[in-house]
């Protein structure tokens, strides 16, 4: 029996988040296999058998996977499952999406979001927005689970998997793609970058980001925000860091105009190193940071962009 | 005739799953024997996405969409105040499956598919994770065992004759995909603002009816699959230092932490 891992890629590269769910997947000890499945995903089949750990791609490339929904993909999975252990993908929101499906249709329990293996049977996950870990252990035919990326190293390069190609199990049609209205940046992504600074209900207005972009420039970072900034419209929904939004774990995170809220704290605390700016000194995000600047963050930040 | 009719072309039924969980401004405590965490006496509410979910729902039935509004919630008998909640909100009726047992996600969706059969609504409307399992997975997994489309994350719904227009909360923006009838939607933060039920909607919703039912009634096992070893609490950390000023920061940041360079 070996180990499946469902790959999210853009057909050209795969994704950072597969990469690491692909380090969960070897710590099971069974040969792992990658699923790309995409529209002309040639070049992303090619980046996956290049990937260290990987013994075999499948390959599916048909119209019917293009934006990956739920519906074609978990057909697909469903179809070819027998021979598979254990079945994996990172916990991105393509992935919360699909693979509840899955496990659904194969009559398997799911486990979310893990952040350790510590046997081929048991694994960890935070419940009640990390504070708490439970230890989990499956006895399930099929362990059906997803990986929170940011608590696995990415797999390497220097393997040479071979590519099967899969029969495509079409699209009954009962969802449709519709558009997108993606975010563009020339920043890193969020999950990945190695520093992220961060704005919430202090920064005031949307207008007021520029000064933390102007920062994030000039330090190669990605740009995150609360809650609160985003549901007040100041920048787009995938900025939001928490709980409910985004896991980040970068070397550097920095909290500017956030309180630090529960909800936060979870997608934010295992950064290594964490500063804070607030004015207020009893905001609970000096309780995690490491480095606190009781400061308003319209002096704060505009000192910092010129002393970088 | 029915006048609502008359307004709209067509009408639906909705099914809204809400789940009674710690509420969210409590900081939980893991038991000291680490089976679990400390549930006893702490303040308990309807999680924050299925009030979300009523909410749209009951928006539907105001705006003629919606014919009629079911919330149906799986835990112990306390799980009647969720209910009372959500028919404080608008919703008109209530399902209870009484349990004790900690439900795992693929128990609940198999109950869930057991009320859709007897109910057959059009729409069911879930929240995208319960704030305490933090599963994200009953929606989805209710929606492959009733071989149903699924719009998960929602930030804006549209429902037309037939179909209905989901737009997705994703990691890169937002993305929009259209459904077939019947369908299952989750929301995301950004659907809507629920409101706070008013006095008066409070002591009419004490009148509204709700059915009790168990498990058993829908032949669901609810046994868990899955073995809780131990919850543990997480990994503490210390608060640092406060700096005076950004050069005394910058400075820590380059010479103590070495994560600038
Ligand atoms: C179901 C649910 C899910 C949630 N999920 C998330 C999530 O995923 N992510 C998330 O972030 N939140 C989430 N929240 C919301 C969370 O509870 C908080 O409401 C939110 O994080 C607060 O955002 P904030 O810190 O920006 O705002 P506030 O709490 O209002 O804090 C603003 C801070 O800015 C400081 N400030 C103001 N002006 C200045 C200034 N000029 N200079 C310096 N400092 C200043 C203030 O002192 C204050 O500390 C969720 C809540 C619920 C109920
Ligand atoms: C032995 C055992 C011990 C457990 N111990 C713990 C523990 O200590 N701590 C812990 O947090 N969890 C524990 N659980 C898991 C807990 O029961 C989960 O909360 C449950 O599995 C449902 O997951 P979720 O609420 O996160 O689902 P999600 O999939 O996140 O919920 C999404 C949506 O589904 C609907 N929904 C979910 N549950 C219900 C419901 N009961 N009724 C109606 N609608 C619902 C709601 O619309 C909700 O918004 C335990 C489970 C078992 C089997």
């Amino acid at each position: 029996m070996n180990t499946l891992v469902i790959a999210e890629h853009d057909n050209q590269t795969i994704a950072d988040a597969t990469k690491k769910a692909i380090s969960a997947a070897i710590a099971l000890g069974k040969d792992v296999h990658l699923l790309v499945a995409g529209e002309n995903c040639a070049d992303a089949v090619a980046d996956a058998a290049k990937i260290d750990g990987v013994a075999k791609v499948l390959k599916a490339d048909d119209a019917a996977f293009a934006k990956l929904l739920a519906e074609p993909l978990a057909d697909l999975v469903v179809s070819m499952a027998d021979g598979y252990s254990a079945i994996i993908t990172a916990a991105t929101t393509n992935g919360k999406n699909f693979m509840p499906r899955i496990a659904a249709l194969l009559d398997m329990p799911q486990l979310s979001d893990i952040t350790a293996v510590v046997d081929a049977n048991t694994f960890e996950r935070p419940i009640y927005a990390g504070n708490a870990i439970q230890t989990v252990k499956v006895s399930s035919a099929t362990i059906v689970m997803t990986v929170r990326a940011t608590a696995f190293p990415a797999a390497g390069e220097g393997g040479s998997a071979s590519v099967e190609d899969l029969t495509s199990t079409g699209d009954k049609g009962i969802s449709e793609y519709v558009g997108e209205e993606l975010t563009v940046s020339d920043r890193p992504e969020l999950t990945s970058a190695k520093i992220v600074i961060s704005g919430g209900r202090g920064m005031q207005s949307g207008d007021n980001f520029t000064i933390l972009e102007s920062v994030a420039d000039k330090l190669g970072a990605a740009v995150g925000a609360s809650r609160a900034a985003v549901d007040a419209g100041f920048v787009p929904n995938d900025y939001q860091v928490g709980q409910t939004g985004k896991v980040v774990a970068p070397e550097l995170y920095i909290a500017v105009g956030i309180s630090g809220a529960i909800q936060h704290l979870a997608g934010m605390k295992d950064s290594k190193v964490i500063v804070a700016i607030n004015k207020d000194e009893e905001a609970p995000i000096f309780q995690v940071a490491d480095y606190g600047l009781v400061a308003d963050l319209f002096n704060a930040v505009p000192e910092l962009d010129s002393a970088l | 005739m029915n006048l609502k009719l008359q307004i709209k072309d067509f009408t639906m039924k909705i099914l809204v799953p809400v789940k009674r969980v710690v509420d969210y401004n409590v900081k939980i405590r893991v038991k000291p024997d680490q089976t679990g965490v400390d549930l006893a006496n702490v303040k308990m509410s309807m999680n924050p996405f299925c009030e979300i979910a009523v909410e749209e729902a009951v928006r539907l039935q105001e705006a003629g969409t919606a014919t009629e509004v079911i919330a149906v919630s799986v835990g112990p008998a306390q799980a009647q105040e969720t209910i009372r909640t959500a028919l404080a909100m608008g919703a008109d009726r209530g399902i209870l499956i009484q349990t004790d047992v900690e439900v795992e996600p693929l128990a609940i969706a198999k109950l869930l598919k057991g009320v859709v059969e007897a109910e057959s609504p059009d729409l069911v409307i879930l929240g995208k994770q319960a704030i305490d399992g933090d599963n994200n997975q009953t929606g989805q997994m209710l929606a492959a065992l009733l071989g149903w489309p699924q719009g998960t994350f929602a930030s804006e719904i549209k429902p037309e004759a037939g179909n209905i227009g989901v737009t997705r909360e994703i990691d890169g923006g937002l993305q929009t995909i259209k459904l077939n009838l019947p369908a299952i939607v989750t929301t995301d933060l950004r659907l809507n603002e629920p409101r706070y039920a008013s006095l008066p909607n409070i002591m009419k919703a004490k009148k509204k009816p709700i059915d009790e039912k168990t498990p058993e009634d829908y032949g669901v096992d609810v046994t868990p699959q899955l073995e809780i070893v131990k919850v543990a609490e997480p990994p503490v950390r210390e608060a640092g230092v406060k700096v005076e000023t950004i050069q005394e920061l910058v400075d820590k940041l380059k010479n103590e932490a070495g994560v600038l360079s």
